[in-house]
């Protein structure tokens, strides 16, 4: 018998069946289920279901993240609608404006554990892979679904091994090995698949930065990722989890549709060029492009390694174009203010905002005008993402987002470190 | 006679959520009316202009991608469209579909065959389109899924379950 891969594993387990194979199609109880100001919204669409209430509110997560604080009344009446919901089904993990991403909370909080199945009205649900649990997205009728009784079919995907050798050099990060992967096998590359990850790149990367590689994945059209939780992974969870796991591992003998190899030793910064993050080319090819606005933060990239590789670069230097920084969670906003970060940052000239999604889909904090074109560190720069459909956005690491604030161009970070 | 005719706006490959309903509107706009007003606002503008009842989305590959706001594809219900064709879709944009009752079909190479403003005959019934002069087969959707779209969506099949629940 064939061995399994990580999703037949863990949707076999999130079903309750002994076996799943890829193709099964399978109703499963996910241990979390979570949503965020798109709450308001999926509330409406429970109510049109006729289901008495929510089916187990200790396992629904809500967090106010995409438009923090409020902008407008819309949006505050939106925020309103969501904590009266939140007290009148007794929800039981919710998180206030500013306490941070959904994704990169829910990691702090514990509340996502290896092995377990993590549904999220949010398309980058994909993150959780980091943890070594499977995590997808869903849409708003879903969760009101799961809210209304605790299940969903999902089909069990095939899964795609990327088999990761060798160090990213300075200055290089798991973001540069994502938009690689993106721009070497398209969009869809990872099209209804289970991204797993092997290979020694992974124990050298940070926490931080593992984080980074399933998030991006979900660019990659993969329905999961998934990282071999190592020591370093389970000491993190083990410091913070309310529940016990069991962590998951593919079987040596899974059977894998697609198997990938990358060698990322010699891999330099790379950029998506405007319109697509499968739009990559190697930093080389367009530094020196003039950028209005610098934008460090995400669910991607908000976190201490990723604000503490900004001031590393800044340190000492004035930014020559504004650099908004948002960092991922009020968690990492206490640890970058406790350790000189955030200090730095600000002497640079920085402007920094309220722990949540700021302006990578447009809502608010840092919209560009028109023709004003943006480095990133998020994961999208679909036309309009960030609010205006003229103003082009170009993906990038934190170190060159930081660089490039520095040169009011597209820079690399390595001519700036000591 | 089940089929219908159906004319087509044809669009190329990775068409993501954001251009066909932007992100800045997903907490502010929930009326159905508006939404069809802003439906593929940074691809085609002309869309939500030209576009009738009963018109379809013919387009490439991956068709969907990025954010899973589920506005994308009630926008576009809300301006008629009752059928998506794609060379391929994302998967949340495929599951979302399903979940407002819109059928997406996925047929590789319809896109290469059929120009903005075509007319398609589509046989829900028989599982048949016919375009260019050819018929294709819609593929069959395994059965769980097919009785979601047969209930109208995932939120009537589910006021089906808890009425029935309700009942004595």
């Amino acid at each position: 018998m064939a061995g399994r891969t990580f999703a037949e594993k863990a949707l076999a387990r999130a079903a309750g069946l002994p076996d799943a194979r890829a193709g099964d199609i399978l109703d499963v109880t996910p241990d979390l289920v979570f949503s965020h100001d798109n709450s308001a919204a999926i509330r409406r669409i429970f109510a049109q279901t006729g289901a008495p209430g929510v089916r187990f509110p200790d396992r629904v997560a809500i967090t106010l993240d995409h438009a923090v604080p409020a902008p407008t009344t819309r949006h505050a009446e939106n925020h309103a609608a969501i904590r009266e919901w939140v007290r009148a089904q007794g929800i039981a993990h919710f998180f206030e404006v500013g306490r941070g991403i959904c994704h990169q909370v829910i990691g702090e909080e514990g509340l996502a554990l290896p092995g377990e199945t993590i549904l999220g009205a949010d398309s980058h649900t994909t993150h959780f892979g980091w943890l070594g649990a499977f995590g997808a997205g869903v849409g708003r009728s879903e969760m009101a679904a799961l809210w209304a009784t605790g299940e969903l079919w999902l089909r069990v995907p095939e899964a795609m091994r990327i088999t990761l050798s060798g160090v990213p050099a300075p200055g290089v990060t798991a973001k540069d090995i994502s938009l690689r992967i993106l721009g070497d096998l398209r969009a869809d590359g990872g099209l209804y698949r289970s991204v797993e990850f092997a290979g020694d790149t992974l124990g050298a990367l940070s926490l931080d930065a593992r984080a980074t590689l399933p998030n991006m994945m979900a660019e990659f059209g993969a329905k999961n990722a998934y990282l071999p939780p190592d020591r370093a992974v389970l000491d993190y969870v083990d410091a913070r989890a309310r529940r016990p796991y069991t962590p998951l591992y593919p079987d040596d003998d899974a059977e894998y549709a697609v198997e990938v190899a990358l060698d990322v030793a010699a891999l330099e910064p790379q950029i998506a060029l405007p319109g697509s993050p499968a739009n990559v080319v190697p930093l080389s090819e367009v530094a020196g492009q003039p950028v209005q606005q610098a934008f460090l933060g995400t669910c991607t990239n908000g976190r201490l390694e990723d604000l503490r590789a900004a001031a590393d670069v800044l340190r000492g230097r004035r930014v020559r174009v504004r650099l908004i920084v948002i960092p991922a969670s009020a968690a990492v906003f206490e640890a970058a203010a406790t350790d000189g970060t955030l200090a730095a940052l600000v002497a640079a000239g920085a402007a920094i905002g309220t722990p949540g999604c700021g302006p990578c889909m447009g809502n608010h904090l840092g919209i560009p005008a028109p023709d004003e074109a943006t480095i990133s560190s998020a994961n999208r720069n679909f036309r309009g993402r960030m609010g205006t459909p003229d103003a082009p956005i170009y993906l990038a690491n934190p170190w060159v987002v930081a660089a490039s604030a520095a040169a009011g161009q597209i820079a690399d970070p390595r001519e700036f470190l000591p | 006679m089940t089929a219908t005719l159906h004319r087509c706006w044809v669009y190329g490959d990775d068409v993501n959520t954001d251009v066909i309903f932007p992100g800045k509107y997903t907490y502010t706009i929930t009326d159905p009316a508006e939404l069809a007003a802003h439906a593929l606002e940074d691809l085609d503008p002309a869309f939500a202009e030209q576009v009738r009842p009963g018109d379809v989305i013919v387009a490439g590959r991956n068709w969907g991608c990025g954010s899973s706001r589920e506005q994308a594809v009630g926008a576009l219900k809300a301006a008629g469209v009752p059928v998506i064709i794609a060379a391929s879709f994302s998967r949340i944009y495929f599951r979302n579909c399903i979940n407002q009752g819109l059928l997406p079909v996925a047929l590789p190479t319809l896109r290469d065959l059929v120009r903005a403003g075509d007319t398609i005959q589509i046989d829900r019934a028989a599982g048949q389109i016919v375009a260019a002069g050819r018929t294709f087969a819609i593929p069959p959707l395994s059965p769980s899924v097919q009785a979601i779209l047969d209930a109208g969506g995932l939120i009537p099949m589910l006021r089906a379950r808890f009425a029935g629940e309700r009942a004595p």
